[in-house]
This record gives C-alpha cells, sequence and structure tokens, in this order.
C-alpha cells in the first residue's frame, strides 16, 4: 500500500486502521481565514457546556451575538430501551422503561403499563390506580423543580439551585418511603402496583403538602418580581400555538402560548376526570411564560395529591387475574432483603402449585394478545405516549416511545434563530430536556 | 479493511433459519390454510407454554391454540370511527384519489381505529386529515417503525413480504380523537413518502424511522441518521440485527446474552 503525504496531517496504519495525527505549527495553512476578522464564527455549545443537560451539542452559527443558524445534535446516549424491552418479559419492561426519562420515571412506567393493560383488556383496581396518580404528581412537582432549580442556575440564581434540590429531596425521600427507591422504582406493573402504600406513608405525605405549598411562594417571592430573572425570560425563546402544532410541541411550552391542551382534562386517563384541579395556561409564549406555568403546575399537583390521597380506599393494589398477577407478594425480612418469612414458609409448604405459577410467572412471563396499541400520558414534559406491538408472546415485540423531550428539542431552532447567544441557554433550558428521554 | 473499527454489527449476522433452529423455535408457529374465509389467515400455537422441542415439561404439549390476527374490520365500526372513516372517503374522493387506492384496510382493535395506507398516498392522506374541517388532525403525535419478520400476517405474500410498518399516530386536538394510520413497505424497496410538509414534527421522527429500521423518506429535507453515527452500518432495530452481548458468569452459572436465550411464545 502506499504512503500518501497529507499536507496537514501525518498518517499511520494501525490495526484500527489509519490513524491520523494533526502536527502543531502548520494551522495557518489549515485554516487561512482569520476567525476574528471574519464576521461568521461557528460555536459549538456543549456537550461540556453545563446548560446543555449532558450530551445535547449546540452548533450555533453566529455574527457578533446573533444567532443566524442553529443545530441541534442530540449525541449519543443509546440506553437502548426500545430495543431492549423485545427481550425481556412484559414485567421486565417496566424496569427498563422507567430509566429513560429519569427526571419522571413514575410517568413512563404509568404510561407502559396503560399500553400493556389496554393489550391485555384487564381493568386496575381503584387503590393502584389512586396511587399511581398520587405518585406521578409528586414527581411532576419534583421534574418541574429540577426544571426550576437547573434553569435557576443557568440564568444566574443558584439559590434557586439549590432550593429546587433541596425540596426535590423531599420528594425522592417519599418516593424511598413508598417505592424502596429514589429513582428507577418500577413499582408500577401491568395490572397494579408491585406493592401497597405503607403504613406510615399517608402521614408524610400530608405532612409534605403544606411544606410545599410554602415553598412554593418563597419561590415566587424570590423570582417573579426580580428584574434579571424577568429581563432573562420576558420575550425570550417565542413560540406561539400554530408554532407549537406544526413542530409538535405538547406540555408547558404549548400551554404557556395559551392553549389549555392538557391530556388529563382533555384524553383522561387514571380516572383524572374525577379530580378537581385546573390546566394551567400564559399567553405570553415565552420562557417567562413556562415558568409561570410549571410553578403553578406544582400547586396544582398538590391539589391532586390531597384529592388522592383522601380517595385511597383500602383494597387490592393489583389485579386478581393469576395469570398475570404473581401469586407472592414481595416484604422487607429482619435483614432488610428478601421475601418474608412466613410468605416463604406458606407458600413452600402448603402452595406447591401456587410456588410453580410463582416461578413461572417471574421466569417466562405472561402472554399478551396480539394487536397494537397507544396510549399517552401527560409527563412534566408533555405528551408521553407508548406505542406498544405485540405478537401474542411473553415478550413485547416492538416498544416505541412518543417522547416530548426528542419532539420538543426540535424547536430549538425555530426559538432562537435571530436571538442574541445568551437567550439559547434560556430557551433552550424552557423546553425542559431530559437527555435519556431523547435517545432512548 | 473495515471490520473491527468499532461500526455497525460486531458480529456476523447469523442466518435467520439457523438461529431459529438452534433455539428450537422452529416449529413453534405454523402458519395454517385459511378456512374459507377471504384471505384472512391465523396462526396456531402448540403447548400450554409455548415452548416446544425438549423445553416443554408441562404436559400440555399436545395442545394446539388458534391466535388471532388483525384483519379488516367490518362496519359498523363503532364510535367516531365510522364518521373519521366517512368523512375520510369524501375528502378522498374529492381528490381524486380513489379510496381503494389510498386506504386498503381498516382495522378496529381494543378501540384504536387503523388505517392501512398505500404508501406512495401516505402524504396525500395525511394532508386531507390534517386539513378537512370535519377532520381536522393537527397533531403527529408520534411516528415509529415496526419491523414484522416474526409476526407475519396480511392476506397474500406480497403483504408478508412488506415487513416494515411505518406507523403514524394522529390527534385531532378539537374534536379530541386519534387515529393510526399505517403503512408496509418492503426491504428492497423500503420508500415512503415524507410528511413533513404537512406536519414538520415528523422531521426528527422520521429521521429516527431511517435510521432504526432503513426505511427511506422520500422529500424529507435532511435525512439523515439521528440516533447512531452517521457512518454506522446497519438498522438497529429491525429484527434480524444482533442485539450483542456476551454471556456473564453469576456464581458459578453461566447466563447467556438476551438474544439467545430461551423464548416462550
Amino acid at each position: 500500500m502506499t504512503q500518501t503525504t497529507d499536507p496537514y496531517a501525518g498518517s499511520r496504519e494501525t490495526t484500527e486502521g489509519r490513524v491520523y495525527t494533526v502536527t502543531g505549527g502548520d494551522w495557518d495553512s489549515i485554516h487561512a481565514e482569520d476567525p476574528l476578522a471574519s464576521e461568521r464564527i461557528v460555536v459549538n455549545m456543549g456537550p461540556q457546556h453545563p446548560s446543555t443537560h449532558g450530551v445535547l451539542r449546540l452548533v450555533l452559527e453566529l455574527e457578533g451575538e446573533t444567532i443566524t443558524e442553529a443545530r441541534t445534535v442530540i449525541g449519543y446516549l443509546h440506553t437502548g430501551i426500545e430495543k431492549n424491552t423485545e427481550y425481556r418479559t412484559w414485567t421486565q419492561g417496566t424496569t427498563f422503561v422507567t430509566r429513560m426519562d429519569y427526571l419522571s420515571p413514575i410517568f413512563n412506567e404509568t404510561g407502559y403499563c396503560l399500553a400493556v393493560e389496554k393489550l391485555l383488556g384487564v381493568e386496575v383496581p381503584d387503590r393502584a390506580t389512586t396511587i399511581r396518580v398520587l405518585l406521578m404528581e409528586l414527581n411532576r412537582i419534583s421534574s418541574h423543580l429540577v426544571w426550576l432549580a437547573t434553569t435557576g442556575m443557568e440564568l444566574g440564581s443558584t439559590t434557586m439551585m439549590i432550593y429546587g434540590f433541596r425540596e426535590r429531596e423531599h420528594v425522592l425521600d417519599l418516593f424511598e418511603e413508598i417505592t424502596g427507591l429514589r429513582m428507577n422504582m418500577a413499582f408500577v406493573r401491568p395490572g397494579g402496583l408491585a406493592n401497597d402504600l405503607p403504613v406510615e406513608a399517608e402521614q408524610k405525605i400530608r405532612e409534605f403538602i403544606p411544606y410545599m405549598r410554602g415553598k412554593i411562594d418563597d419561590y415566587e417571592r424570590l423570582l417573579t418580581g426580580q428584574p434579571v430573572w424577568k429581563a432573562r425570560t420576558k420575550n425570550v425563546g417565542f413560540l406561539d400555538v400554530t408554532g407549537c402544532l406544526a413542530l409538535g410541541i405538547t406540555g408547558p411550552v404549548l400551554r404557556s402560548a395559551g392553549l389549555p391542551w392538557d391530556l388529563r382534562k382533555t384524553m383522561p386517563y387514571c380516572g383524572y376526570e374525577n379530580y378537581e384541579f385546573d390546566v394551567v395556561t400564559e399567553t405570553t409564549g415565552d420562557v417567562w411564560g413556562r415558568y409561570l406555568v410549571r410553578v403553578n403546575e406544582m400547586r396544582e399537583s398538590l391539589k391532586i395529591v390531597e384529592q388522592a390521597l383522601d380517595r385511597l380506599a383500602p383494597g387490592p393494589v393489583m389485579v386478581t387475574d393469576k395469570k398475570i398477577a404473581w401469586p407472592a407478594q414481595l416484604a422487607l425480612g429482619a435483614d432488610g432483603m428478601g421475601n418474608s418469612l412466613e410468605h416463604v414458609r406458606q407458600i413452600m409448604g402448603q402452595s406447591m402449585e401456587a410456588l410453580i405459577h410463582h416461578f413461572k410467572l417471574v421466569t417466562e412471563g405472561f402472554r399478551v394478545p396480539a394487536g397494537q396499541v397507544y396510549t399517552a400520558v401527560e409527563s412534566p414534559r408533555g405528551e408521553l405516549g407508548f406505542h406498544v406491538v405485540s405478537d401474542g408472546g411473553t415478550r413485547p415485540y416492538r416498544v416505541h416511545v412518543r417522547e416530548p423531550s426528542f419532539v420538543n428539542l426540535q424547536a430549538f431552532p425555530a426559538m432562537v434563530e435571530g436571538a442574541p447567544i445568551a437567550d439559547a441557554i434560556a430557551s433552550g433550558a424552557s423546553l425542559d430536556p431530559v437527555m435519556g428521554g431523547v435517545d432512548r | 479493511m473495515g471490520a473491527g473499527r468499532g461500526r455497525g454489527p460486531r458480529r456476523a449476522v447469523p442466518d435467520r433459519e439457523d438461529r431459529r433452529a438452534v433455539q428450537g423455535r422452529d416449529a413453534q408457529v405454523s402458519i395454517e390454510s385459511p378456512e374459507g374465509t377471504e384471505g384472512e389467515e391465523s396462526r396456531a400455537r402448540k403447548g400450554m407454554f409455548g415452548v416446544s422441542g425438549t423445553g416443554d415439561t408441562s404436559g400440555f404439549g399436545g395442545l394446539v391454540r388458534q391466535v388471532a390476527d388483525p384483519h379488516s374490520t367490518p362496519r359498523p365500526y363503532g364510535g367516531y370511527f365510522d364518521e373519521v372513516v366517512d368523512l375520510l372517503g369524501e375528502e378522498v374522493a374529492r381528490a381524486d384519489l380513489g379510496f381503494e387506492d389510498a386506504v386498503y384496510r381498516v382495522v378496529v382493535d381494543r378501540g384504536e381505529l387503523t388505517l392501512y395506507v398505500r404508501p406512495e398516498r401516505i402524504a396525500d392522506v395525511a394532508l386531507l386529515l390534517r386539513d378537512s374541517d370535519g377532520l381536522r388532525f393537527e397533531l403527529l403525535s408520534s411516528v415509529s417503525g415496526v419491523d414484522y419478520l416474526d409476526a407475519p400476517f396480511g392476506a397474500d405474500d406480497d403483504e408478508k413480504a412488506k415487513r416494515l410498518h411505518v406507523v403514524y399516530q394522529l390527534t385531532s386536538m378539537t374534536f379530541r380523537r386519534r387515529i393510526r394510520l399505517e403503512v408496509a413497505v418492503s426491504i428492497e424497496d423500503p420508500r415512503v413518502p415524507s410528511v413533513t410538509s404537512v406536519y414538520p414534527t415528523a422531521d426528527w421522527q422520521e429521521r429516527e424511522v431511517w435510521d432504526m429500521f432503513g426505511v427511506l423518506f422520500e422529500g424529507h429535507p435532511a435525512l439523515t441518521r439521528i440516533l447512531m453515527p452517521d457512518d454506522w452500518d446497519g438498522h438497529p432495530q429491525r429484527k434480524d440485527y444482533p442485539l450483542g452481548g456476551v454471556p456473564v458468569e453469576y456464581k458459578g452459572a453461566e447466563i447467556p446474552p438476551p438474544d439467545t436465550r430461551r423464548a416462550y411464545r
């Protein structure tokens, strides 16, 4: 093989292929144009930039301080969740989807489980549905808190960041109390829930509600009247209803433009039609509007949590169909792990059939009749949809997630082209993208 | 050159038939001939637990069960579906397309309406669905691909060969309705007109379907990969794309990679 000489870079052959080494001292010949004299500069913002949320890369073409063109590169997170679920049982699918949008795991779980339940044609017990609503609304608060915290930090308010993450800890503590885990709980299962609420949980949630109400007022006192916050958010990242619909944007961004489209009200699921709450809208269509929508949505969520607690009636949290529900109920032992000794004794000593059945359900899973469904829930970022296909087997044939972050990020160029570069931060943050959801 | 550079499938793609034989799954689905119905077929499944060969110790190995596949649904469809199909029929006639040439199958399953659209007509049908007064499907919620390699259904060989499906979920915010459009293309000719001119939101989602399934969207402004690097070979969510993975040893036992474990159907 002949070695060609490259005027800019030396090269050598390795087992991995040809490797180029750019050597020093010849930069003038590579880049003859002086970037300082030229009006046009291309800036790669991210993925290392703190306000690009992980792997997001924003390619901005600048003229002076104005963005003339913006392109988003969503990066390579490669969780492979959609593909992986095709090789696991329907129940194990929950443990995968909960890891997608790690700020709103309960929404992922519930959306997926609603799809599987629709495929199965089963009705979930009331108590399970109420607990799902309760957890989802707590999760909406924690997700909006992270948005408020990170956006606050990106726009210069580190106080807001500390406040936001501090209150999120309280929500995560509640999750830990209820599900055993702070994130990625896999608590919602096809057919119901993994477990019932522990005894102390209700009291702790009731204590949390007034505490959180006071804290939301604090955030408003800190930010709403603040001149810097207003200057950085008002008339920034404008997107009207037409733009939102064309780009498929839902959630707080759409509601900030004035359309009261909230799946909880417009296409109710999980019995949301029985709860008293308002769909928060603003008409400004900018970052300021999105801030107000999210803050007020937290208040509405607290209202729903309160009502859900009042509605909680004793009952089962899993369907009674023994072909779906695991006969054994997981309970913590004295060592903090495993199943209760009484249960093991009962199932091993008295109920061999149940043991076999449990074993079969856990190892091979249950069958779901062939067909396809699409279900959607209103996640903190908008419509979170699950298109689930079954071929009649014990594994999902295909799970496709309509992730609001993925769809919403498309709007970034529409929001920032023509705006100063400082507004790119506020606009991008106002979309509330979670990169784990973007690249499933 | 090129092998082992971390691009594309790391392992050779095994022949599909070989893989099935290895897993003992070759006899799991037997396609039975249709019983006098026009072009409809059903699949039979043997045994209680779906395992064939040596795996089934349940004693239910002789059981044969019929598994239904989605077929055309006869009218009335129920709910708002009749109205949507009627209005679409009128609009299609007005646009001189011919309903049968555009929509060749209507399926109502689990309270959801699916219209199977011929690939070349998808953008036209989407435009009619968006703009007609009585339809107003303003929002394209989702675009996803499905590779029906293992789950063949359809009337004839031609339809079975069209294993790549693109599924569009449409939402009418005015009437609070949802419908689903589905197109099917073959691996050899995976071309579908892009709906980005009708719904700009399809831009990234069509790129994702191209990336993961290899469906070519004609007329898309920039059909490049979005989840995988630009120079990646293959389309990872196709059913014959290997999952990868290595056996893992745990407490002395070896757990095989997920795609070679026993599958229950």
